[in-house]
């Protein structure tokens, strides 16, 4: 199934991407500015290209650079171009599916791989997405992805992007949510092998007694530099924002961030970042930030580097294990992120990312 | 089965163990006594190779094999294991992925979810090791572990402390099961640390000894020293011991 691609089915399978009907409600791949393979699967989720989307749908347009700025930055700038290309996903009204929606993004050739992608979970939908992006090892450039995520009222939408890059590539997405009234979001992040550059702070815009939910687990290796956050805007009462990281240098440089804004009374955020140096030219930089607004709110944080505690290595040796099954065991542990709400099938898909990974720390 | 010969054991470059000798044979068990600081909880430390116990002198011989510079792992895989009083709470690591490693030392992994039940602990299995477990929790899991390892030579610290009335029973006849003391031939050995001797209400021990300012300094049977203990205090024990050697 993966023939026309030039990207085999184990690097597709390594960012989650499967390509097989029974374990996936629709499939998108996207590589440079073409897209490869477009198949739903179930009724009541459309997916398609930005493009066709513009062209079947009158009101996509609307929706293109609505929460997020086109001059924002020059990178933002720069994908808002002409050949610009990405996936629109929709969940329809009420529709529930647990199955996940695939899409992947594949660079090879281009020098600027430039995404707009657009992503609708209607009211009282509920919609999974799994997103692996990639590239080809002789692939040499730069990856600019802009998303928009609609959540609407009472619809939850869990997205779990997963990056596989190599080490020539520079990573910039850009993205923002709108989680309208009693909806959720939960957006989950892993990195884990080698990249150039990732830069990104996504931003969620939480309205009445809704809520966001961000993950991510980064491994920044050798000559890695990330530099990632979330950022959650709390704007009505009842509003509640989760951001957990946890993120492991093995000599690459990784700034982790998070900011939770309380801009109106009866809301609540809680930020945890957790960082571990495995490697003696690790470097760390934690960047928590709460921002208060208004009085009568609840925003804390959590912030913890460290290295691996001999005590707990020592712990485990004195049940049986060696020292690198004990430092593997804590490692493993460490990236491990209870996610509430978070289906099955992506659990499995991330714990999988995770094991995969594991041989190499 | 254990030697241990003028051993001196700093902390933290400071002092705590200063030329102990320890013999134990196949069989026994000896209950250690012991104020605060005593250097009770270093010297099983230092049996079992905790890295953070450097020692200094003297060396420890098991099962007629030197193991003062093995690693914990090679000393456990000989045959010996310790429950420990404070033991480290590991995030994302599941207590059943550590029963899995001391069932492994033993062949005994059809024997897990039938001994977690027996130590109520099966509502534990897929948590974070010893996160969140309250003491008597965490005592429980430490003799899970070790029934699972089923080792020959078994070190508890302070086995009884935080456990409540209830379950103090169910830990006292697990330790005495791990020790063989109602068998009449007995190859397992241990010493058990305790402040209480609440444990020796269902353990018995065949010796017992009193570590203070990390020397042994006193040695004889396990309830006349308890009992001197609590009369007395340590002081008073001690001095009654120099008494009766003179």
């Amino acid at each position: 199934m993966s023939e026309g691609y030039d990207i085999d089915r184990e690097k597709l399978r390594e960012v989650g991407i499967e390509l097989d009907p029974k374990k996936r409600s629709a499939t998108f791949i996207q590589q440079d500015q073409e897209v490869r393979n477009v198949a739903t699967f179930y009724e009541g989720v459309e997916v398609m290209s930005i493009r066709d989307a513009m062209k079947k749908y009158d009101w996509v347009k609307d929706y293109f650079w609505r929460i997020l700025r086109r001059d924002q930055d020059e990178f933002t700038k720069e994908a808002d171009s002409e050949d610009v290309n990405g996936y629109f996903i929709r969940a329809l009204p009420n529709v529930k599916v647990e199955i996940p929606v695939e899409a992947c993004l594949f660079l090879h050739r281009a020098r600027t791989q430039k995404v707009h992608n657009i992503v609708i979970a209607e009211e009282g939908s509920e919609l999974n997405i799994l997103t692996g992006c990639t590239s080809h090892p002789s692939a040499v450039g730069m990856h600019i992805g802009v998303s928009e995520f609609f959540v609407k009222r009472n619809a939850k939408l869990s997205f779990t992007m997963i990056h596989s890059w190599h080490n020539k590539i520079e990573v910039r997405p850009r993205s923002a949510a709108i989680v309208e009234e009693n909806a959720t979001f939960i957006s989950n992040y892993i990195l884990l092998n080698p990249v150039k550059l990732v830069q990104m702070y996504p931003t969620s815009y939480v309205y009445r007694n809704s809520r966001a939910i961000f993950n991510s687990v980064i491994v920044a290796l050798e000559g890695s530099v990330v530099d990632s956050g979330s950022r959650a805007v709390l704007k009505e009462p009842g509003a509640t924002a989760e951001i957990i990281s946890r993120t492991i240098s093995k000599g690459g440089k990784i700034t982790a961030r998070g900011q939770i804004i309380g801009e109106s009374e009866g809301v609540k955020g809680h930020l945890e970042c957790k960082g571990l140096i495995l490697s003696e030219n690790g470097d760390i930089t934690a960047i928590p930030e709460l921002i208060a607004r208004k009085p009568n709110l609840e925003l804390s944080h959590e912030a913890a580097i460290g290295k691996i505690a001999e005590e707990e290595i020592f712990y485990l040796m004195s049940r049986g294990m060696s020292r690198d099954e004990a430092v593997s065991a804590i490692v493993r542990g460490f990236m491990e992120i209870e996610i509430k709400g978070l289906p099955e099938v992506l659990k499995r898909t991330i714990d999988k990312a995770i094991e995969d990974m594991k041989d190499a720390l | 089965m254990l030697r241990v010969v003028n051993l001196s054991v700093e902390v933290n470059g400071k002092r705590i163990l200063k030329n102990v000798n320890l013999y134990i044979k196949k069989g026994e068990t000896l209950a250690l006594f012991g104020p605060n600081g005593s250097g009770k909880s270093t010297l099983l430390n230092a049996i079992i190779g905790n890295p953070a116990y450097k020692i200094v002198g003297g060396r420890i011989v098991f099962k007629k094999v030197d193991i003062t510079n093995l690693p914990t792992d090679e000393r456990v895989k000989l045959g010996m294991a310790m429950s420990f009083q404070n033991p480290p709470k590991i995030s994302g690591v599941k207590l059943i992925d550590v029963l899995r490693y001391c069932a492994k030392l033993s062949g005994n992994q059809e024997k897990i979810y039938e001994l977690a039940e027996k130590m109520k602990m099966k509502e534990h299995l897929e948590r974070s090791v010893n996160l969140g477990f309250s003491g008597g929790e965490v005592k429980r899991s430490e003799i899970l572990q070790l029934m699972l390892m089923n080792p020959d030579f078994v070190m508890l610290d302070e086995p009884d402390s935080g456990v409540d009335l209830e379950n103090i029973s169910l830990v006292g006849k697990a330790i005495s099961e791990l020790l063989e003391r109602e068998m009449e031939d007995r190859k397992k050995a241990g010493i058990i640390i305790t402040h209480q001797g609440h444990i020796l209400d269902y353990v018995s021990a065949d010796h017992g000894a009193i570590l203070y300012n990390g020397k042994i300094a006193c040695i004889g049977d396990p309830r006349d020293i308890l009992d001197q203990i609590r009369k007395n205090g340590y002081e008073g024990c001690l001095t009654k011991c120099l008494k009766d050697m003179i």
